[in-house]
């Protein structure tokens, strides 16, 4: 391959005391591709988004990211907020972190940050009132306005965040993410508590963000429905280790990953095999 | 059926149980009461400790405590479970005053500005100076430490319970810097404000990583350490005795003496101290107005919106990209200059300051000044302000109540009483604060204030 894929995880170890979590996995996220982490509970695969988006250091390993323009960053050295703002790494949370005391409109504000605090001259100019803030602002509003109605939250614009149902809330909070203007935008299980409905909606707008904003997604999940249906290529985790990596039909029918998901024998694998239908 | 043949029953007076809640509360009443009220200690003409049994205090305040909490109990049960019990305003009360906020904002700041003319149409030449002074400025300097604070607490959430250090630094800044430099105080305002800034960054850094509970214990170990670096480092700060005799400020470089080019004979004016006064008072109202300004813009700008952002969850800042650190530091520095411009004022204000004046208490009062307030909210802050600060500077003006309860009544005895009443009342009534709806910083269609109950408090 002559380019280098959007997100190299090599070797990457990350140990918790006398527990390790991660052990020496190495995978790729290309771009304009849904890339799905899954694994059963405890399989490490948290702590696998907590290392890209820099909330843990790893142990061991390096995480490599090369954007569009050819600037590549060494995620394992930078600062959490950095990856956000330099190399364009956004996340989700499994527990939602909005921020629920403020409206649905200042959540995705919050997240244009760095851009705005730039034009409000650092504050110094903002606050005199001088520069171009406010028409910056107003831009910002209009991104604001774009995902709001992309994800059908428009009329509840100036609402406090912590007012919308659940499955609002995870959209809002995807839609938050997507206002840093990431490359790689990293899910830890979005369809968590999602009924049917809702979770083939968050499909659409997975499928949408990647063609029409060209964002790359890297999902945890553990609905399969979303993951079969959605991503293009699967990693799979036990115990912190890669069992197995390919395309979604290829993960499916990979012994191993049938015996982490059912918990047998390797020998009984394709008795289960022909019981599952496949 | 169960459910409904209940109903009625429940909505019927429980005699037993307002009796027994009532003999509840005046048990722990009693309890508390042996310590406190029960003996009064006296030294006799020999200068023996004697304790005079008071037990009269104690039965009437048992005796008030039980029938208060009868009443109480029998309306609880009248109203339903869940409603509050006490309820000061009528229904929307504080509803109307939001929608209106502006025209308020408006009406208060031109009363404000006319408060002087007000007082010495009132109060005559001579009776205006102890209101301008004593109610307007000092009032004003409350405020605007409140406001300052309010930055620190009520926006970023981070507990600091040292906030008079900062107070401190400005107010030494200016006496040192004016007393031994000669500098003007137009000039060590500012000079005053950024070292007050440079000590909260100083105080941020160490303390970045501590969050509720910690952060209240280095804040409140800074403030006393400050404190006692100013009390036995003599050569600096001369201990305990204070500075005395700190530069007066100067009408922009005319002073208000007596003398021939003093401020009154430069305007052709009877010599009255009253113009210094005066003077002071816009000086203050004009700095509580700045922080007031600088708070608002600051909270419609990125810097205001991500330190409620860092309120609400840090976690999920640093995954939008925010310096944590960077957020957290300018907000104490920035609550530390207001406090540094309020503290070189006090020392211009006062003409001698000592370390008696930024014990804990202080710092204690203005705290509670922006929790009884409302966390957050400018006219909160402003009211608790006035309310504390003013009522306590009226309790020295009832001594008509000497005729009432005996010439040995002194009202300012019962200032902590009063105090600690009206926090108790408040923590019931509006556990959040006087005002503790949150204004969003922008909307699309149409402003909704916040229900207190979904913003965060900060966890330090």
């Amino acid at each position: 391959m002559t380019t280098p894929p959007l997100l190299q995880v090599e070797h990457l170890t990350m140990r918790f005391g006398g527990l390790t979590a991660v052990n020496d996995l190495s995978f790729e996220a290309r771009k304009g591709d849904i890339t799905a982490l899954i694994g059963p509970n405890g399989a490490g695969k948290t702590t696998v988004f907590n290392c890209i988006t820099g909330f843990y250091k790893p142990t061991e390993g390096m995480i490599t990211l090369t954007q569009d323009s050819g600037a590549s960053f060494l995620l394992e050295r930078m600062p959490d907020f950095r990856i956000s703002w330099k190399a364009k790494v956004a996340r989700t949370f499994q527990n939602i972190r909005l921020f629920g005391g403020m409206t649905v409109l200042e959540n995705l504000l919050i997240a244009q940050h760095n851009p705005l605090m730039i034009a409000s001259g650092f504050t110094f100019l903002g606050v005199l009132g001088i520069g171009g803030y406010k028409a910056r602002e107003k831009e910002a509003i209009e991104k604001a306005k774009f995902w709001l109605e992309k994800i059908n939250l428009i009329d509840r614009a100036d609402d406090p965040a912590a007012d919308l149902p659940y499955g609002d809330q995870r959209r809002l909070e995807i839609a938050r993410a997507m206002c840093t203007d990431p490359v790689l935008l990293c899910l830890d299980e979005p369809a968590a508590g999602l009924n049917p409905r809702e979770s083939h909606d968050l499909n659409t707008l997975l499928l949408s963000i990647r063609k029409d904003i060209g964002t790359a997604l890297l999902l945890i999940e553990h609905d399969m429905s979303v993951v079969m249906q959605i991503s293009d290529h699967v990693v799979v985790l036990d115990y912190g280790t890669k069992i197995s990596d390919g395309t979604p039909a290829e993960v499916q029918a990979d012994p191993r990953v049938i015996a982490a998901y059912l918990g047998v024998d390797d020998e009984e694998v394709a008795k289960v095999e022909a019981e599952v239908g496949l | 059926m169960a459910p409904v043949t209940q109903l009625p029953a429940a909505r019927q007076l429980d005699m037993m149980k307002a009796l027994k809640e009532a003999a509840f509360a005046a048990v722990v009443t009693f309890g508390l009461c042996i310590p406190i009220i029960a003996w009064g200690t006296r030294q006799n003409l020999d200068n023996v400790l004697v304790l005079d049994p008071r037990w009269d205090a104690v039965a009437w305040a048992v005796a008030i405590i039980f029938v208060g909490r009868f009443l109480m109990a029998l309306r609880q049960q009248k109203r339903g479970e869940g409603k509050s019990v006490v309820r000061l305003l009528p229904h929307g009360t504080i509803g109307f005053f939001q929608r209106h906020s502006r025209l308020f904002s408006l009406a208060g700041l031109g009363f404000l500005v006319t408060f002087p003319i007000i007082a010495i149409t009132l109060a005559g030449w001579g009776g205006a100076l102890k209101w301008i002074d004593n109610f307007g400025v000092q009032i004003l300097i409350y405020v605007m430490l409140g406001w300052g604070l309010n930055i620190v607490v009520g926006l970023a959430g981070l507990l600091d319970l040292g906030y008079v250090a900062f107070y401190a630094v400005g107010a030494y800044s200016y006496a040192l810097l004016a007393k031994n430099f000669g500098l003007s105080f137009w000039i060590l305002l500012p000079m005053s404000g950024i070292l007050a800034a440079f000590w909260g960054m100083l105080l941020g850094f160490p303390v970045l990583r501590l969050r509720g509970d910690y952060l209240a214990i280095v804040t409140l170990a800074f403030g006393e350490i400050i404190r006692l670096i100013l009390i036995n480092w003599v050569e600096f700060s001369n201990g305990y005795a204070g500075i005395s005799g700190i530069p007066r400020p100067t009408f922009f470089g005319i002073p208000f003496t007596a003398a021939d080019d003093g401020f009154a004979a430069v305007f052709g004016l009877e010599f009255s101290p009253l113009y210094r006064t005066i003077f002071l008072y816009y000086v203050i109202l004009g700095l509580a107005l700045l922080t007031a300004f600088v708070t608002l813009r600051l909270r419609r700008l990125p810097v205001g919106r991500a330190w409620e952002a860092l309120r609400e969850d840090e976690i999920a800042c640093r995954s939008l990209g925010i310096n944590t650190t960077n957020t957290k530091l300018t907000a104490f520095s920035l609550g530390a200059m207001f406090g540094g411009f309020a503290g070189s004022f006090f020392a211009a204000r006062q003409g001698f300051i000592s370390p008696e004046s930024f014990v804990f208490m202080e710092s204690a009062i203005i705290l509670a000044i922006v929790v009884l307030g409302g966390m957050g909210s400018l006219w909160g802050v402003a009211i608790a302000a006035s309310v504390m600060i003013g009522g306590t500077e009226l309790l020295r003006e009832l001594d008509w109540l000497k005729q009432i309860f005996g010439p040995d009544f002194d009202p300012t005895k019962y200032r902590m009483l009063i105090f600690g009443f009206a926090m108790v009342v408040i923590m019931i009534w509006k556990p959040r604060g006087l005002i503790s709806t949150r204004e969003p910083t922008a909307f699309l269609k149409e402003k909704k204030a916040i229900s207190a109950d979904m913003v965060q408090e900060g966890h330090g």
